[in-house]
């Protein structure tokens, strides 16, 4: 089977290239890029004055099965994924049961290859049952196809556990995503502590709960020489200790959030659940630092970290809603609007952090548009403009703020192992 | 003339005049509560439901006798707090409230937002009677009732508010309708037990508990729970006691006749000395007589507003 994309500006974050060129893909492999391709019987996709961009990669999103099927499932996240334009996810392991061994990283790999949707990469926990007492069996995780650890949703408060978790990670080769949050500080706490709980009378986060593990974490790493993955910088505290660490050499990555990027605690004013995240929404002040990080290559990945739940759970009290937001339909477009058109990141950059950056992180395939890489394609319309609209979501969680936001630079189609699984924000199967 | 809006939340983008009328509504409203017969027609058919998830006998009753005097059908709502945590939701308890017809409710949460939730929720006026940590503002206009009425005004006093003000849903109000009345806000307490970024709302912060003092008009003592001592927040009672209770040595500091107020219930000894609780400047007890007055200027104005000289 044969699909040729034609006519599109073809982005390759590898070597940094944007070039109108025509893509050809074979067998589930891009077979070449290159002026005027043309081959016998393929099929043929118009994809002038758009982004042909390799598959995005979402390194950070919360599926809930098993266990919370309510919220979500493989297959309803997976078809979230891939209309927000996302060819692979990784998803954590924070299910019921926790993901922290082998049996449970098969299933979840199972079934979502099954669905032919999106690629699902599970992240294995870093401690049995995410307790943070003792190792989880990463060897049998890592045989079994985890993508990287984390305890994701808990920090490991036991800094001689996350020390062990590295030395271990760094024996198998594998990442380990933290989750950083003190939780003496954090305690009780809904928002951002700041001049804007003080008005809502809500218990408050400081930024000092995240920057203090962030720079536990990243001192951990240079002693044991593990790779390791920021997940969710949120303070411009974290910004500045990812930079100073790189300079010096340590080997470590950070992700941040489109809606860290792009609201502040003002959005609490109200009281709208959806805007209830962890780590929290913070000032103006940090979101200038973290699109800073990014301008500057301290932040090397956008990630949602995706977390939908019922309405039934939201629509109470603030103190009483669980944390998260659905990110995988709408991150595409905030990153274009806020990013892109916001001229923090050019075009190239805002693709290769969410592209080749994750994949590396996680060291999957991907990334890339090179010859023989995996057919994963994601053609973006950066003209296409649309109303956030959750009725529409494909995702079970309508858990969003962005509701009624204009956003510009959509994901038109994506393309997953050479088959096309979205056109025009729908998916494949429901396009006959 | 009625209050704009359907609800009383929060008295922060209150505006002067709206909270003008209120305490002059209060007025002829404290002449109903001096009369033997305490009664009059002018909300005969309305119901005013009252939902405390948090005990407050002290704020219940008020509201309670306010919407009785004005002779509108009270129904209390004992939302034990065990509720809460069982699942019943908030919504759970709107539709109950929608079912009874209520025209006013009147919520006490121990979540911050929840009376702004109600509020989405039903048609009814919702009056926040103290919502977690965010506001009281029935309290505060009792506060400045008082205080106008004993001082004839509330335009450039020195409002002195001591104490735990993290945790005061009534500082919060306090703050916001002293100084849109144009009163300068004063605030001290443990650093502990201070906002961040509270200085924001116009109130100015004084580390030292004396400079506060200073020539204050109005010392508003707010109530320590113990339960912060034992969150770590301070390090004890006597402690407390020392370096923020208020005693005649302090009370010196301020102005001759300052106000001393406490929106109750009091812990003597401690965060108040019994001698400024019971001395000549409190005001206290008038605090709880002027709730009920200002309670049923609210409770009048909010539905309408209608028919006021039949009061008479
Ligand atoms: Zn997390
Ligand atoms: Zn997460």
């Amino acid at each position: 089977m044969k699909l040729l994309i034609r006519g599109g500006t073809v982005v390759e974050p590898v070597d940094g290239r944007m070039l109108e060129q025509d893509v050809l893909l074979s067998d589930g492999r891009i077979a070449g890029t290159g002026r005027n391709l043309s081959a016998a019987g393929a099929e043929v996709i118009d994809a002038s004055g758009k982004l042909v961009v390799p598959g995005l990669v979402d390194m950070h999103v919360h599926l809930r099965e098993p266990g919370y099927e309510a919220k979500e499932t493989l297959l309803t996240g997976a078809r979230a994924a891939v209309r927000g334009g996302f060819t692979s996810v990784a998803c954590m392991p924070n299910t019921n049961p926790v993901v922290d061994n082998a049996a449970l990283v098969s299933y979840i790999k199972n079934t979502a290859a099954a669905l032919g949707l999106a690629r699902v990469y599970p992240v294995g926990a870093i401690s049995r049952g995410s307790r943070g007492e003792e190792l989880a069996e990463m060897g049998h995780m890592k045989k079994a196809g985890a993508a990287a650890f984390s305890d994701d949703g808990q920090p490991v408060a036991d800094a001689g556990l996350m020390r062990r978790a590295m030395q271990y990670a760094r024996m198998l080769g594998m990442t380990v995503i933290s989750h950083c949050e003190n939780k003496e500080l954090s305690l009780g706490g809904t928002m951002h502590e700041g001049y804007v709980s003080t008005l809502l009378g809500l218990k408050g986060i400081p930024a000092s709960s995240e920057e203090v593990m962030v720079a536990r974490d990243l001192l951990l790493a240079e002693e044991t020489g593990c790779r390791l993955h920021i997940a969710h910088v949120s303070t411009a505290g974290s910004v500045r200790l990812v930079r100073e660490a790189k300079a010096r050499g340590i080997r470590v990555t950070a992700e941040v959030t489109p809606h860290h990027f792009t609201l502040t605690d003002e959005a609490v004013v109200g009281y709208d659940t959806s805007t209830k995240v962890n780590p929290p929404l913070r000032t103006a002040f940090d979101v200038a630092a973290v699109k800073e990080g990014l301008a500057d290559g301290t932040i090397d990945v956008i990630a949602t970290d995706h977390a939908p739940h019922t309405i039934e759970e939201k629509d109470v009290e603030y103190e009483r809603a669980p944390f998260g937001m659905v990110g995988l339909e709408t991150a595409m477009g905030l990153v274009w609007t806020e990013l892109v058109v916001g001229g923090v990141l050019t075009p190239l950059q805002a693709v290769t952090k969410m592209t080749l950056h994750p994949a590396r992180v996680l060291n999957i395939p991907g990334g890339t548009l090179g010859a023989g890489a995996p057919a994963d394609i994601t053609i973006i319309d950066p003209a296409a403009s649309e109303t956030v609209d959750p009725s529409l979501f494909e995702s079970k969680g309508r858990n969003t703020p962005f509701a009624g936001r204009a956003l510009k630079g959509l994901p038109w189609a994506a393309i997953v192992g050479g088959r096309l699984v979205m056109v025009e924000r729908r998916i494949a199967d429901s396009l006959e | 003339m009625a209050i704009n809006g359907k609800d009383l939340i929060s008295l922060k983008n209150i505006p002067a005049e709206t909270i003008k009328l209120i305490l002059d509504t209060a007025e002829p409203m404290k002449e109903i509560i001096k009369r033997q017969i305490k009664k009059v027609p002018t909300l005969r058919g309305r119901t005013v439901v009252t939902v405390f998830y948090e005990a407050s006998t002290r704020t219940r009753t008020s509201f309670e006798l306010a919407a009785k005097y004005l002779s509108a059908d009270v129904v209390n709502i004992a939302a034990a707090t065990s509720s809460v945590s069982k699942g019943e939701s908030l919504k759970d308890t709107a539709r109950t409230i929608t079912s009874m017809g209520a025209d006013v409710v009147v919520l006490r949460h121990p979540m911050a937002g929840a009376s702004e939730l109600l509020a989405r929720t039903v048609d009814a006026s919702v009056i926040n009677a103290g919502d977690g940590a965010h506001e009281h503002p029935t309290q505060a206009l009792l506060d400045l009732f008082t205080v106008r009425e004993k001082k004839g005004r509330l335009e450039g006093l020195k409002v002195a508010i001591v104490g735990d003000i993290l945790h005061s849903r009534v500082a919060r109000s306090d703050i916001w309708g002293y100084t849109t009345m144009g009163a300068e806000v004063r605030l001290a307490g443990p650093a502990t037990l201070m906002p961040p970024g509270i200085e924001k709302t116009g109130a100015r912060v004084y580390n030292d508990l004396e400079e506060a003092l200073e020539g204050a008009d109005v010392v508003n003592i707010l109530r320590i729970q113990l339960e912060r001592q034992r969150q770590g927040l301070f390090p004890g009672l006597r402690e407390y006691a020392v370096m923020f209770g208020i005693n005649r040595d302090r009370l010196k500091l301020a102005a001759p006749d300052a106000l001393v107020m406490h929106p109750g219930p009091m812990n003597r000894g401690v965060e108040i000395s019994p001698e400024v609780a019971d001395g000549l400047q409190s005001v206290i007890n008038t605090q709880v007589t002027n709730g009920v007055a200002v309670r049923m200027a609210l409770l009048y104005l909010l539905t309408g507003g209608a028919h006021i000289e039949a009061a008479y």
